[in-house]
């Protein structure tokens, strides 16, 4: 099977406090860690595995600009075979819509059985793989977390519901699916893995290599477009106790005492 | 602007999902006086009672009823949604796991913008929509401009409008089963498989220790089982720990894990997501320890303290233990 995984560079929550600069045009990014988005790396994970027992091979793309590299390299070192860069200005500024275009495009140009994208990034919008499926009109199933491959040309699905409750289905390829975290346990990709990729070469294509319109993409075509950032009026949140530890959990076991923490 | 405006409400048991009169709400404060017309789909019995308590709060309800709607199959809801919707449609939905499924392909048939997981609306300027979303796990809040000229799919985050009063006259349920013929599902449902049931019950428990992400290690669990063991309390967590396979899903707190209803809630190393306190019910005490000040869960706690919990955690155990 050759599978198509679309990935995205972001900023890494777990190694950064988010802030908004002062004038709220953006999030305070000179000294930001990036990473690849977290949902994206299992999206690699479950494809490497699928492929390492269906064969076929996997290739990772990202729409961005020469920054991005870093996550497709990193993802390649994970057993990626092929990376693909979509970089163009005219890509610039795109809404999830616009993203979706310019993958289309990129899956288009290739012969794949299986396109799968992270369930949601840093914007929190789960959007891309939905209007992706929908512009190549092939069947979608979002935040999934089991994937079995079936005679037929057809894969055993599970989605995460609420109360991480499991819904079970049958899907038709081609599809998409969106992955959501825990459906594996990524591998590690160490320093040597890294290094091995260095010098592979990937592919940059722009907006007329794919045969795209560019009033479809961009910041243009945006029907969707984020004004500020900004962090809520805080309310009154919580009292922050101020002290030694010892101090601070003497006042814990207190306050503890007086709500039933500690029978 | 005058758009016509839809509303697709989410059923179970033969009840509306207490987000539809959400859904109400948020459409008037949309365009005011602009009546809302429903979207109820299913089969049977269930399909039926949940049209007509649709009425109570939607002067129309359509009513589309098939076999195979019995359960909400996105791949035939969108194709029907994109039949019978008319161009320029203002459609809401609740932000739930059908939604994610539905909408976003449902915009791009339609040709119509997508806006998910409103938290707010503040108003309308010809056809830009102003409203506010969060990023970063609600680290940080964004204003977004949505044009609604050719129409829009809008999902709505639970428990950010306020419900809708039941309307003084009860709406018509209009029966649009006939729309449904013909759409050939290229995902069939098997079956739903209910979450496992762990070795401990937390939605039981009247207090527990969470943990998560700043628990940074599965060694480093027992700084949290500690913890419990001297307060009697039960150890349950945040997704990014059950991702990392450090605890069972059945210690999951969160609308992907379980609600919980304690007395006392000790969130260490939790960032506070939307969807992690999704899970917490009832209005417990709740304590943060994190490293960040900045953490949204400090919004919702009564008491924090900003430290490792790492570091501080076992300096409360040996001051819970000393209490006893």
């Amino acid at each position: 099977m050759n599978i198509l995984v679309c990935v995205k560079r972001v900023p890494d929550t777990a190694e950064n406090e988010i802030e908004v600069r002062p004038d709220g045009t953006d999030i305070r990014r000179e000294d930001l860690v990036y990473s690849v988005n977290e949902w994206d790396n299992y999206a690699v994970e479950e494809a490497i595995q699928i492929a390492e027992r269906t064969g076929g091979s996997v290739t990772v793309a990202t729409v961005g600009d020469a920054d991005a590299e870093e996550v497709v390299r990193r993802e390649m070192a994970m057993g990626a075979q092929q990376g693909l860069m979509l970089t163009d200005a005219a890509f610039e500024g795109s809404d999830g819509r616009g993203i979706a275009e310019i993958l289309k495009a990129a899956v288009a140009r290739g012969a794949y059985d299986l396109v799968l994208c992270g369930a949601q990034a840093d914007d929190g919008a789960g959007q891309v793989g939905g209007m992706l499926a929908a512009l190549l009109d092939w069947p979608y199933a979002s935040l999934v977390n089991h994937i079995e491959v079936l005679e037929g040309k057809k894969l055993r699905i599970g989605r995460e519901i609420e109360g991480g409750n499991q819904e079970r289905s049958e899907i038709d390829l081609p599809c998409v699916l969106s992955i959501q975290t825990g459906i594996n346990e990524p591998r590690y990709v160490g320093i040597r893995g890294i290094r091995k990729v260095a010098s592979v070469e990937i592919p940059v294509l722009g907006a007329a290599d794919l045969g795209l319109d560019p009033s479809r993409v961009g910041r243009a075509a945006c029907r969707v477009r984020k004004l500020d950032y900004f962090v809520p009026p805080a309310g009154a949140g919580a009292e922050i106790l101020q002290g030694s530890p010892e101090e601070i959990a003497a006042r814990l076991v207190d306050l503890l005492k007086a709500k039933g923490g500690l029978k | 602007m005058a758009a016509q405006l839809f509303a697709f409400i989410p059923h179970a048991n033969s009840r509306i999902d207490d987000t539809a009169p959400e859904l109400a709400a948020a459409a008037e404060r949309l365009f005011p006086g602009v009546p809302v017309t429903a979207l109820v789909t299913g089969a049977a019995e269930g399909l039926e009672a949940a049209a007509a308590e649709a009425t109570r709060f939607f002067p129309e309800v359509w009513k589309f009823a098939h076999a195979d709607l019995a359960y909400p199959n996105a791949e035939i809801l969108r194709p029907l949604l994109a039949r019978v919707l008319p161009r320029g449609a203002v459609v809401l939905f609740t932000h739930n796991t059908l939604a994610m499924d539905l909408a976003p392909g449902l915009a791009v048939k339609l040709d119509a913008a997508y806006l998910p997981d409103v938290v707010a609306f503040e108003g309308l300027e010809g056809t830009q929509l102003r409203a506010v979303r969060q990023e970063f796990n609600g680290q940080v809040s964004t204003h977004v401009a949505c044009d609604l000229a050719g129409g829009a799919v809008v999902t709505l985050r639970s428990g950010c409008f306020p419900a809708a009063g039941e309307l003084s006259a009860a709406g018509r349920v209009v029966d649009r089963s006939g729309d449904v013929q013909g759409i050939a599902a290229r995902r069939r449902f098997l079956e739903v498989v209910a979450a496992e049931v762990g070795d401990v019950d937390i939605t039981k428990e009247e207090v527990l220790v969470s943990v998560g992400r700043g628990i940074g290690d599965k060694e480093n669990l027992p700084v949290a089982e500690e913890l419990a063991e001297a307060l009697g309390a039960v150890v349950s967590c945040s997704r990014p720990v059950v991702d990392a396979k450090w605890l069972d899903k059945s210690r999951q707190v969160g609308t992907s894990g379980k609600t919980v209803k304690p007395k006392v809630y000790l969130a260490l190393g939790i960032s506070g997501s939307f969807q992690h306190l999704g899970g917490i019910k009832g209005n417990p005490f709740i304590v943060a320890v994190n490293k960040n000040p900045k953490a949204p869960i400090f919004q919702v706690a009564q008491v924090g303290v900003v430290a490792d919990l790492l570091e501080f955690a076992p300096v409360l155990t040996e001051a819970v233990r000393k209490a006893r």
